[in-house]
């Protein structure tokens, strides 16, 4: 049985340069979980993420992705998937090249064989029709989706996604946390969310952890739930209950 | 029909009656095996027939697996071959629906094949409608030129001295090296030759006109094409993308005037003075081949050159430069505020303006140069 624990940091601190965003942070994500990551803007969010997927190196302290370093090598497979906040699809490959482009590079698998991985990605992710279709003419979350499609075309039991709600309609951004839900429901994939989307946060997130940008700390974690119905913290419910002027803001 | 068992260490494949039947764990990592043992069965199934695929024996699968089973269902039904995924326990029955393994499969959409005619007819088209487009722009851009005139104090006179800055004065080591080698090339070359007839005097001659009046101004207009051509289409192509362009709009300020005008007024004034700078660049390098090969005088060569070469030979340089400055201007600008579809887009206009402005460069040039011929100049 593989590690229950999917992501490891351990009395991590990071920054750039002179600026410190976060100190001595500890926490696990426990493996099939939907793990979110929250705080105001500014405190930290997408810095940590970038630690976490190995794209930064701690200034100190120990980062774990399945029990080993997040930094792959140019000639390892990638054991996670990873969907930024832009989508950052390549805008010279169609959809279906952008999602086949992970399988080319590092299967064997013939080419209908990648045809229908491809489809079968886009279907999951409701952009069946979109394949032929070139990125600029998607919309935003129609980006992200094909993105998630991306990120899960070499089947990674771990995903990383950066604020998939922020920009999208209410609609979209529920279908996205439906999708979420659904993959961690049926294949059993765990997710590290980065998101200030209160709604989604509640919908998706079974644990989750709550920097701050005046303290560089994290200042809460557990169910979001749970935190928002009997934290005692100012900054936790301020946070949640949308109160202007409170420090994780 | 008989069994035809494919068996990779984790699963194993048979083919009995209209079944497929699929036992132990079925990876994504064992993808390739699996596929191949997949097409290698279906392939025997002929259209009209049966392969339904029975799943009681799956003790595990996952996404990518069930995708590629998913696939062949979908391929299976498209040939005409009935199939459907039997006895699939809850949890597998799940990723089945996952995976749309349930639904009807949709036929496949054909792609209309494009003829040559047709494709070619459609580029012409296309070149068509960019050429209208620039015309277009040149129109809008003469009317604000005229407004410039008339309200100088409606330009964007702030972006001037940055945008002359790097157009100009960061392009005189560039334009001075190439225009001073391609004097250097071009007095070699004719060396031999003139030494051959005793005309070693005429390299001055050669090198005075045709730098003056050709290489000169081309070869500048053509670094200023790479350089700044290059540079203003990638940078008004990607404001377009983000919006910024959009953004004048909405505040009512005219992108002509705001982020065209001072590029076109930039180049206009530095491009003349670049050319003077190639036409001595030329020269000296002329001069210095026919110091070294051709035992000339410094003196002597600039005697001759001075007899040679007239003000209008260095003018009509200089007004070829300034038709080249508006044209970079006018293509690179005009390609830039065009700009869609993200990076990709900025890439493809950026290659779009080099190409375009340089066609343009030789038109423009030949032109010019039939017409000072014809006009006597």
């Amino acid at each position: 049985m593989s590690d229950p624990i999917a992501v490891q940091a351990i009395d991590v601190t990071i920054g750039w340069g002179d600026t410190i965003l976060q100190e001595h942070a500890t926490f696990d994500v426990p493996r099939g979980s939907i793990f979110a990551i929250l705080g105001g803007s500014g405190c930290g969010k997408s810095t940590l993420l970038r630690h976490l997927i190995g794209l930064e190196e701690p200034i100190a302290g120990t980062i774990n992705v399945d029990g080993c370093t997040p930094v792959q090598g140019p000639s390892q497979p990638p054991r996670f998937g990873v969907m930024f906040q832009s989508g950052a699809l390549l805008g010279s490959l169609s959809v279906a090249e952008n999602v086949a482009l992970p399988l080319q590079q590092w299967t064997r698998l013939p080419p209908d064989a990648v045809g229908g991985l491809v489809a079968a990605k886009l279907r999951l992710v409701g952009l069946s029709g979109a394949a032929e279709q070139m990125p600029a003419e998607l919309s935003g979350g129609m980006r992200k989706r094909v993105a998630i499609a991306r990120a899960m075309a070499l089947e990674p039991e771990l995903i990383f996604l950066d604020e998939p709600s922020a920009g999208l309609d209410p609609v979209s951004s529920a279908g996205l946390d439906e999708l979420i839900l659904d993959l961690n429901l049926q294949l059993g994939l765990t997710f590290v969310i980065v998101t200030h989307e209160l709604e989604s946060i509640f919908k998706v997130a079974q644990s989750c952890i709550m920097l701050d940008r005046a303290t560089r700390s994290i200042i809460a974690r557990g169910d979001p739930r749970v935190l928002r119905d009997t934290s005692k913290d100012p900054r936790v419910l301020g946070f949640f209950n949308r109160i202007p002027g409170v420090a994780t803001a | 029909m008989g069994a035809a068992p494919v068996a990779p260490a984790a699963f194993s494949l048979e083919h009995a009656g209209s079944e497929l039947r699929l036992r132990g764990t079925l990876l994504f990592a064992d993808a390739a095996p699996l596929w191949a043992g997949l097409r290698q069965l279906e392939a025997t199934v002929p259209k009209g027939e049966t392969l339904n695929l029975e799943m009681s024996g799956v003790e595990r699968i996952d996404g990518g697996a069930m995708a590629l089973l998913a696939c062949l269902r979908a391929d299976l039904q498209r040939r005409g071959v009935k199939s459907e995924f039997v006895a699939a326990d809850a949890q597998v029955h799940k990723l089945v629906q996952l995976y749309g393994g349930d639904l009807v499969v949709a036929k496949v959409k054909r792609r209309r094949h494009i003829g040559f005619l047709d494709q070619l007819g459609q580029a012409t088209i296309h070149v068509l409608r960019e050429v209208q487009l620039v015309l277009a722009f040149f129109g809008q851009m003469v009317v604000s030129v005229a407004g410039l005139i008339f309200k100088p104090q409606i330009g964007n006179w702030r972006e001037l001295p940055s945008t002359m800055e790097r157009a100009g004065a960061d392009a005189v080591p560039i334009v001075f090296l190439v225009n001073f080698l391609i004097g250097l090339a071009m007095a070699f070359q004719a060396a031999a030759q003139l030494k051959r007839f005793g005309a070693n005097l005429l390299v001055a001659d050669l090198i005075g006109i045709s730098v003056c009046r050709e290489l000169g101004p081309l070869m500048t207009a053509i670094v200023i094409c790479g350089r700044s051509g290059a540079a203003f289409a990638a940078q008004l192509g990607f404001m377009q993308v983000n919006e910024e362009i959009d953004a004048l709009r909405t505040i009512s300020i005219s992108p002509m005037r705001f982020l065209v005008l001072p590029r076109l007024v930039a180049l206009v004034v530095v491009m003349p003075l670049l050319t003077l700078l190639a036409d001595l660049a030329g020269i000296i390098g002329g001069l210095a081949v026919g110091i070294s090969n051709l035992e000339l005088t410094t003196r002597g060569f600039l005697n001759e050159l001075a007899r040679v070469v007239t003000r209008w030979d260095v003018a009509t340089g200089i007004l070829k430069s300034i038709v080249f400055a508006v044209a970079i201007a006018l293509i690179s600008c005009q390609q830039g505020l065009a700009t869609s579809g993200g990076a990709e887009g900025v890439g493809r206009r950026t290659t779009s303006t080099i190409v375009a402005t340089l066609f343009t460069l030789i038109l423009a040039d030949a032109t010019l140069t039939v017409f000072f011929r014809l006009a006597g100049v």
